[in-house]
């Protein structure tokens, strides 16, 4: 009995406090909400009046107060009851579980759309009518995770770039994945699709107070999956627009000109920022890497001897292994600037320079 | 029937001692014996591992292990207890207890059985050692899913042949009970006269029988994805990588009550003994068995509502699940009814029986929370399901286990265990397994995904009570280990029908312990 109503108290407790789901923030996630609190008190009041039985039971019918055996067993009529009537709450149960399955599953009329990319460990959002494209990592610092610096608030749970959308807007994804499939889940707006290679999946949301979001991938993607977090910031319309202007003045800022030829040292500035930012999760900043499932670039027969071969496995990937085809992720300058870095600086010098040119010249 | 007799009979006198006793026996008891000591070893195996994954998650932070290393300690986690520790425990009591039960002298394939055994450590070897092959042990998880899978190294090849070898002996243990129970059941024992433990492996035998081979397939159709150019799961090649879910779930559902039917089996027999009633509905049991295993093979993609299926897939799958609920409701009840103006006592064997009741049952209520498709998108991949599947798995199939085995340790051996230690056991075990369980579905419902080395700052004080109690979970095993030893040493002669209310054959017809050859000639059963 006790036990039974520690168990009540917990359910109560939990209904408020941070251990339960998150307060909704999307109309999905409500009708979530309310049904996982209907059904666990369903379960509650089960539990209480089938082991309310059986603990009586046991306090009262046991050898030790000298209470006699009954003998009866096989009763048809209770036995059909006792099918029944957990039919009919099961019925009661799926009623509204169907209606909040149809609602969720219904992307149709968005506002506006964003195509969602898992990449072994981040996130790409491609804005398409906007034009712009975003990756997304985990910004946390190393020293928090290894324990030499205080961990901040939101630690492992906060990124370089975040998703922002309007509120009050139905936003639509379009999620897939570039080598394992990842999940893309926002507790707070009841959201959690997973992203596969070769498909392209819908979902949706509608966040209507603005804030920031947190989330995480939620399938085991490989060594960092534990390290790849969802940010979404919520943002008034006008905000929204003026993220967008932004962003767009940035891009062009930011963008390097793929036609002109590049210094070494213009090359390699640039490659270090792309290697940090892409390949540094398994190739390790200093370019050891974790051999033997990541190789070291340092010392590397490929990086530092064929310069086609060289360029060919970071644009084309290395099919089956965690290598991916940074081709289609990076362009023209960056894969220079990185393949010119990776030759030129973690202990490695060939002397040689890629340019955007002979990149471009690669694609077709 | 005579032939098996004969047989038995002019091997008794001869058979070898000594290590090539163990090796070379192709005695049920022996073997039952063997299997539960290798399970046992097993489960203290895979207890390390999630000994070191809880101590990593005592505290934010990384301290003790790197990502990939916590990565390979869940995949062997996994893969020991399910294939290692819970599967061959009930195909040991299948084999001590099947053929006393139905009044046999042993099982049907006697040098079979001795080969399905020794598959076992095979397996088990090729999946430990492959902690020490470069790149470490498989690390996708146990369950395997490309394309993730297909990235790994050398051990990811070790563990689809450990589950090959696995399977193989799975089938044959199965092939064995089936046509033990079919076929050498003791004259006047019709099949509805059986006693639960054996109608649930009977079903439970079909149900390895039907999946452990699309298992087989599937891995063998990641090793030719992984060497030999196929592109079965491989987008980028043309495949389907959810094609491999449904398949590894179409063998996975049924794997779940493989493990679980054989503990309804046990408790159906241990309740009835110590309420000193007859179970309330026997043919209701074995129906609800039956329709529990019919129904596990149309729910499997409820382990994949969140890849993005259709919505009447997901409507159908929802509302298949959610039936399960009722034949399980109605073995819950039938359990209550007979404990219900019984004349009880608590020994050990009950009291697990007890826990079993009640904390099975919470995983069953957390498994039909899971079953309602939106609640799921929410906490698939967290640890709500992670305390959902321990509740059942551990709190079900292995305290079946230990009450199954205190239950019979005394046929057995010969002798009383500890009654003592046995309820210390108990108690400790049931407290700590709610101390590091129970908190978990608070983490899940809060938003820890599961199969992380770090997580959040507000996971902290919960993360931090689990591990307390997997420390005390895992050592309380140790009074376990003690408690059979001491009780295999000596003790209290026990009676051979050491329990009052205890009546089926191995009970009533054989002293404890029972002779190497039991039943050389059948009893008659009324
Ligand atoms: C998700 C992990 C991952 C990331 C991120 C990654 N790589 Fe790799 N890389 C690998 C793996 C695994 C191999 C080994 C492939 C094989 O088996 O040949 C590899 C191989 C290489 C090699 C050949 C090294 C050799 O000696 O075999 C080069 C060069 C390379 N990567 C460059 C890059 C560059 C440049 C980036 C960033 C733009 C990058 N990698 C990002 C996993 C990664
Ligand atoms: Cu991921």
């Amino acid at each position: 009995m006790g036990a039974l109503a520690a168990l009540m108290s917990m359910a109560a407790w939990a209904e408020e406090s941070k251990y339960n789901l998150p307060t909704p923030q999307s109309e999905v996630a409500q009708e979530i909400f309310d049904l996982h609190i209907l059904i666990m008190w369903v379960c509650v009041g089960i539990f209480i009046v089938v082991f309310g039985a059986m603990f009586y039971s046991i306090w009262k019918h046991r050898k030790s107060l000298g209470h006699k055996a009954a003998h009866f067993h096989e009763n048809t009529l209770v036995e059909v009851i006792w099918t029944v009537i957990p039919f009919a709450i099961l019925i009661a149960m799926a009623i509204p579980s169907t209606k909040a399955i149809l609602n969720m599953r219904d992307a149709s009329n968005p506002d506006m759309t964003i195509k969602v990319t898992g990449y072994q460990w981040k996130w790409e959002y491609d804005y398409r009518t906007e034009g712009i494209k975003l990756m997304s990592a985990l910004s946390t610092p190393r020293d928090q995770i290894d324990g030499s610096a205080k961990k901040g608030e939101n630690y492992l749970l906060e990124v370089d770039n975040a998703m922002v959308v309007p509120a009050g807007k139905k936003v639509r994804l379009l999620l897939t994945a570039n080598d394992v499939i990842h999940s893309w889940w926002v507790p707070a707006f009841g959201i959690k699709q997973d992203a596969i290679p070769g498909y392209i999946k819908d979902a949706w949301f509608k966040a209507n107070t603005p804030g920031t979001y947190r989330g995480q991938c939620a399938e085991l993607c490989g060594k960092d999956h534990g390290f790849m977090p969802i940010v979404v910031e919520v943002k008034s319309a006008d905000d929204y627009a003026k993220w967008v202007a932004d962003q767009k003045v940035k891009s062009a800022a930011v963008t390097m000109d793929p036609n002109k030829t590049y210094s070494a040292d213009e090359l390699k500035a640039q490659g270090e920022k792309v290697y940090a930012a892409n390949c540094a999760a398994c190739h390790q900043a200093n370019g050891a890497g974790l051999p033997p499932a990541f190789p070291a670039i340092t010392g590397s027969i490929i990086a530092t001897g064929d310069k086609a071969a060289h360029i060919a496995i970071v644009m084309n990937g290395k099919p089956g292994t965690a290598m991916a085809a940074f081709g289609k992720q990076l362009n023209d300058v960056d894969l220079a600037a990185v393949v010119t870095y990776e030759r030129n600086a973690l202990g490695n010098k060939t002397g040689d320079l890629v340019q955007p040119a002979d990149i471009k010249a690669l694609r077709k | 029937m005579e032939a098996t007799n004969a047989y038995a009979q002019d091997h008794g006198h001869d058979h070898p001692t000594g290590l090539m006793r163990w090796i070379t026996t192709t005695n049920h008891k022996d073997i039952g014996t063997l299997y539960l000591w290798f399970s046992f070893i097993m489960l203290l195996a895979g207890g390390c591992l999630a000994l070191l994954i809880r101590a990593e998650l005592f505290q934010p932070g990384l301290q003790i292990v790197t990502p990939e290393f916590f990565n390979q300690l869940t995949t062997l986690h996994g893969l020991i207890m399910v294939f290692g520790a819970i599967m061959p425990a009930m195909v040991g009591f299948a084999n001590w207890q099947v053929p006393m039960m139905i009044g046999a002298p042993d099982m049907a394939f006697p040098r079979m059985n001795n080969w399905s055994f020794w598959l076992l450590p095979v397996a088990a070897i090729m999946l430990v050692s492959s902690f020490f092959v470069p790149g470490g042990a498989s690390a996708g998880g146990w369950t395997m899913y490309p394309p993730l899978f297909l990235q790994g190294g050398i051990s990811n090849d070790m563990t689809i042949f450990a589950v090959h070898i696995l399977g193989i002996s799975s089938i044959m243990g199965a092939i064995n009970i089936v046509t033990t129970i079919l076929n050498m059941r003791a004259p006047g024992m019709t099949l509805m006269k059986m006693p639960l433990f054996v109608w649930t492996w009977l079903i439970t035998a079909y149900l390895l029988i039907a999946v452990m081979p699309v298992l087989a397939g599937t891995v063998t159709m990641l090793l030719t994805d992984r060497h030999f150019g196929t592109n079965f799961f491989n987008a980028a090649g043309g495949g389907d990588p959810v094609m491999f879910q449904h398949i590894f779930w179409f063998f996975g559902h049924p794997e779940v009550y493989i493990m679980i039917l054989p503990a309804f089996g046990i408790i159906s027999q241990i309740i009835p003994a110590f309420a000193r009633k007859p179970l309330f509905g026997y043919a209701s049991m074995v129906y609800a068995t039956a329709s529990i295993a019919i129904l596990s093979f149309i729910v499997w993609a409820h382990h994949m509502f969140t890849t993005g299926m259709p919505t009447s897939a997901q409507l159908f799958f929802m509302y298949a699940t959610m039936l399960i609920a009722v034949p399980t409701g109605v073995k819950v009840f039938n359990w209550v009814a007979t404990m219900w103006r019984g004349s009880m006592t608590f020994e050990t064997p009950m009291l697990f029986a007890i826990g079993f009741v009640c904390l099975f049952t919470i995983g069953g209520f957390t498994g039909l929370v899971c079953a309602i498709t939106p609640v799921d998108i929410q906490i698939q991949d967290t640890y709500y399901v992670v305390a959902h599947f321990h509740y059942v798995l551990v709190s079900g199939s292995l305290y079946a286990i230990f009450a199954g085995v205190y239950f019979w340790l005394p046929k057995w051996t010969g002798h009383m265990y500890n009654e003592k230690l046995g309820k210390l056991h108990f108690w400790l075990s049931t407290i700590f397994f709610n101390v590091l369980f129970f908190p978990m579905h608070f983490l899940g419902l809060a938003g820890m995904p599961r199969r992380i080395p770090d997580y959040a700052l507000q996971f902290a004080d919960f993360n931090a009570l689990a591990t307390v109690g997997a420390f005390g979970f895992g050592l309380s095993q140790l009074i376990l280990l003690v408690g059979v030893i001491k009780c295999i040493k000596g003790g209290e002669k026990a009676a051979g029908r050491t329990w009052e209310g205890a009546d089926s054959l191995e009970w009533t017809h054989l002293p404890s312990p029972p002779p190497y050859h039991s039943f050389v000639t059948p009893p008659v059963v009324k």
